[in-house]
């Protein structure tokens, strides 16, 4: 497995001995003279070597103390982060930071850490409404989005900023095949998410939800960063390409019209019997009921 | 030879001379004029049976057409017809004739969905139709013969739908042939057998299609056709059951002879059915098979459901718990043959022996062709209502998932309140409906004893308010009718016996002039004035509201 990185073999093969070879490396046809001489002024040298080595290490940990010292990170923070960051920073202390830590380090019980991430989890959650929770329950129901677009490009900026993770695609989501998209989604999402998209019930109140009101981005983004229970779909088990295959194929579907009249919810047999039964059953009781009247 | 001169009775037009020379050669005449002039009782429920017949008509006509074009094999083709979200898939030339049909062939989408609301409302009516005979006790001596019949034409139809639901080979109805697969192997000792002569091998086979196709469109409708045909002997054999009421007995048949008032009201209830179902074919979409997709076996959807007549089996699967039996030697019994192999067995077996076991409980051996009223036979009914409400939560536990994710509601909690109600909901039904057909049962003796609620409230001379009724009958002298209960209804409101002025005739729209009615009626009112000194004086003891009374010295 190793042995793919160039960079790991580097360092394990070659570097590490020839370096020690370097270091350890004494003249080994010298008299016992030179040798004593030698031992006493390797001494000194070590004394002096471990007064220098120590300064050097104490300059060098003040230096870092300085450098990562909170106090000054908020000094200088003002300098190097973008203004749409700091307005993520202020939306997140004001609305994310109870569940979600100071640092986005998460809180136990109450949200999880969301260092890792990235930009295309905030979209997803946050576009669909999901975040910010209302309360804390089987799952985060999706409802209008709290906030606008651009806080909303504001909070991906100060997450990916300061935790990273899988950032937003680009171009035209729709870009894959069709049918290959089609039989891609009944593999890996028809099983929670119904033929077409429909929802489908989960245990214990979850739900994979309906995809009807889903745009193109959230639907990527849903694949890249797995929300609630729905698994993720890095780029290693879906391509992009077949992400965006997937994604045509669902909002084509979701575009066509019902050929046959009425969907009914394309839910199949169960809203077809609820049909047989409160329509075609019910009109005929009417039906008969009449000549019935007429007798 | 010359020319007589007419006899009486000898035809003189060309379809009567045409018409003897049939009868000449077939000697119909009598035959045909016993069976024209035979006479059918009337009411509402006697013409669910039909509707279960007119649906098969058109279950018969739809699937023919349908043959033309569908293509029963399992060969792999690719597909290139005008569907684009399929276009260039590998699927069964049945799907794939499948979906032809639907988008390429003229009115191929029609028929098909014609034929698929047809096969629901067959199945339907059929069950609608078992619950009329089964709660009027139409199924007892001599019409036990008929009931087994239309148990056994419950169970072909449940089976002629099921193969028809497998014919399209989508998705959908891949999983559910793979659940029927399942359900073989579970059963003890001879389901690899039977799974093995069904599929011809291991699920799913390339052989499955094409025997269900043959048994969907010839060996089912075949055995359908010929029992409904014997169905139907053996009701103008045994003649119609009919309501007790004035008139009727035992021994005869009141009603409208099939021709023309019988034919002309089948024939009308044919355009019915017909409408319905095409309206439903038109408009509102079945089985969208493209939205399914191709079967392939690594794949299955969620809410993946049977037609509605199978989804008391799903249910039932849904809420049994995973009670696996392991017998020593490596040998199993899956939980899921209990909730499908035995909970169906015995569902359709009690069906199919309750006339015999009723016989056994209440010794009633008698032949009985006068009806009776559910209220009249509180168990039975009871018993009815129970069964119902066991099969109800079944099916409503077979589409738990769907009604869980539309509702909100925990799919959990949907499962636990089947389980729950599967077993504490039947109990209930039966107490709620004996106590409502005892309830019924005593008003109508009350009302025979009491007579009508006129809703006149009427103050004595001595300050004491008392509630008038308008007695059925005579009375005697504590203001009691003497009329016996005769299993037929008895009438509640003072409407029904011409207490009140007529409505306007018409069932959609008024049929008659309402300037013609309100004449009518101002002539009534003053009428009604009248009737009421004069009906109630009539009638034994107004002033008393037949109530009963002490006598008065």
């Amino acid at each position: 497995m190793s042995t793919t990185d160039p960079q790991s073999d580097a360092l394990t093969g070659e570097a590490t001995p020839r370096g020690l070879r370097r270091w350890s490396r004494r003249p080994v046809d010298a008299s016992p003279a030179t040798a004593a001489r030698l031992r006493r002024r390797s001494r000194q040298r070590r004394r002096v070597a471990n007064v220098a080595g120590l300064m050097a290490a104490l300059v060098l940990t003040g230096t870092l103390y300085s450098a990562l010292s909170p106090a000054h990170a908020t000094q200088e923070s003002n300098a190097t982060e973008s203004s749409a960051e700091a307005a993520g920073r202020e939306l997140y202390e004001r609305s994310c930071i109870t569940c979600h830590g100071e640092n986005l380090e998460g809180v136990p019980t109450r949200g999880p850490s969301l260092i890792g991430v990235g930009e295309a989890a905030v979209y997803f959650q946050v576009h669909t409404g999901r975040m910010p929770l209302v309360r804390q329950e089987a799952q985060a129901p999706d409802k209008p989005a709290v906030f606008s677009d651009e806080e909303i490009d504001q909070l991906m900026a100060y997450v990916q900023a300061n935790g990273g993770g899988p950032t937003l695609p680009s171009g035209d989501l729709r870009d894959g095949d069709l049918a290959e998209g089609g039989e891609l989604f009944r593999l890996n999402c028809a099983s929670c998410h119904n033929f077409v998209g429909e929802g489908g019930a989960l245990s214990s109140g979850k739900r994979a939800p309906n995809l009807e009101d889903s745009n193109d981005l959230e639907i990527y983004t849903a694949m890249l960063s797995g929300p609630e229970n729905m698994p993720v779909f890095g780029d290693n088990q879906l391509t992009p390409e077949e992400k965006r295959s997937i994604i045509n194929y669902i909002q084509t579907v979701k575009e066509q019209a019902d050929p046959g009249g009425f969907g009914a919810g394309r839910l199949g047999p169960s809203a077809e019997g609820l049909v047989i039964w409160v329509v075609g059953i019910a009109a005929l009781m009417f039906g008969i009921f009449w000549m019935g009247s007429k007798a | 030879m010359a020319r007589t001169a007419t006899a009486p009775g000898v035809p003189t037009t060309a379809l009567g001379k045409a018409a003897l020379e049939v009868d000449d050669r077939l000697i119909v005449a009598g035959p045909l004029r016993r069976t024209l002039n035979k006479v059918f009782p009337d009411h509402w429920s006697f013409l669910l049976g039909e509707i279960a017949l007119y649906a098969f008509v058109i279950l018969l006509l739809s699937g023919t057409y349908l043959t033309f074009f569908y293509d029963a094999s399992l060969r792999e083709v690719v597909y290139d017809g005008s569907y684009a979200p399929l276009r260039g898939l590998e699927m069964s030339a049945a799907y794939d004739s499948a979906l032809y049909l639907s988008f390429d062939v003229r009115g191929g989408l029609f028929v098909r969905q014609v034929h698929h609301w047809a096969a629901l409302l067959f199945v339907a009516a059929i069950v609608v139709h078992l619950l009329r005979i089964f709660f009027t006790g139409a199924f007892r001596r001599p019409r036990e013969t008929n009931w087994l019949i239309g148990v056994g034409l419950l169970l072909l139809a449940l089976g002629e739908g099921f193969t028809g639901y497998s014919l399209p080979d989508d998705l959908l109805s891949g999983t559910g042939l793979r659940i029927a697969s399942a359900i073989i192997l579970s059963i003890p000792v001879v389901g690899t057998w039977v799974h093995w002569a069904v599929f011809n091998g291991d699920y799913v086979g390339e052989f499955v299609i094409g025997r269900f196709y043959i048994a969907h469109v010839l060996i089912i409708p075949a055995i359908l056709l010929a029992l409904i045909a014997v169905h139907l002997l053996i009701l103008v054999k045994q003649k119609h059951t009919q309501f007790p009421g004035p008139g009727r007995t035992e021994h005869n048949v009141v009603g409208n002879r099939l021709f023309p008032a019988f034919a002309a009201k089948a024939g009308g209830l044919f355009f019915i059915v017909f409408g319905v179902v095409a309206a439903l074919g038109g408009l509102v979409q079945i089985n969208p098979v493209w939205l399914w997709g191709p079967y392939n076996p690594a794949q299955v959807s969620s809410a993946s459901q049977p037609d509605w007549y199978i989804m008391f089996l799903d249910g039932s699967t849904r809420l049994f718990p995973a009670w696996d039996i392991n017998l020593p030697g490596d040998y199993n019994i899956p939980a899921l043959f209990w909730p499908t192999v035995v909970i169906a067995g015995l569902i359709f077996t009690v069906l199919a022996l309750y006339p015999m076991i009723e016989r056994k409980l209440t010794r009633d051996t008698a032949s009985h062709h006068l009806l009776q009223r559910p209220r009249d036979v509180p168990v039975r009914t009871s018993l009815g209502v129970m069964a119902l409400t066991f099969y109800i939560v079944l099916m409503l536990s077979g589409a738990n998932d769907v009604i869980a994710e539309r509702f909100d509601i925990s799919l959990n909690a949907m499962t636990w309140a089947g389980r729950i109600g599967v077993l504490i909901l039947p109990p209930i039904a039966y107490v709620l409906s004996y106590r409502i057909c005892l309830g019924l049962q005593k008003h109508d003796r009350e009302v025979l004893e009491h007579g009508l609620e006129t809703g006149v409230i009427r103050r004595l001379p001595h300050g004491e308010f008392i509630e008038v009724h308008q007695p059925l009958g005579p009375v005697d002298e504590h203001g009691h009718s003497q009329l016996a209960y005769g299993g037929a209804p008895v009438p509640k409101r003072m409407n029904q016996v011409g207490g009140a002025r007529r409505a306007i005739r018409g069932f959609f729209t008024p049929i008659e002039e309402p300037a013609q009615v309100e004449l009518e009626q101002r002539r009534d009112e003053q009428g009604l004035a009248a009737a009421e000194s004069r009906e109630l004086t009539t009638s034994g003891r107004p002033s008393d509201g037949g109530r009963p009374q002490e006598p008065r010295d």
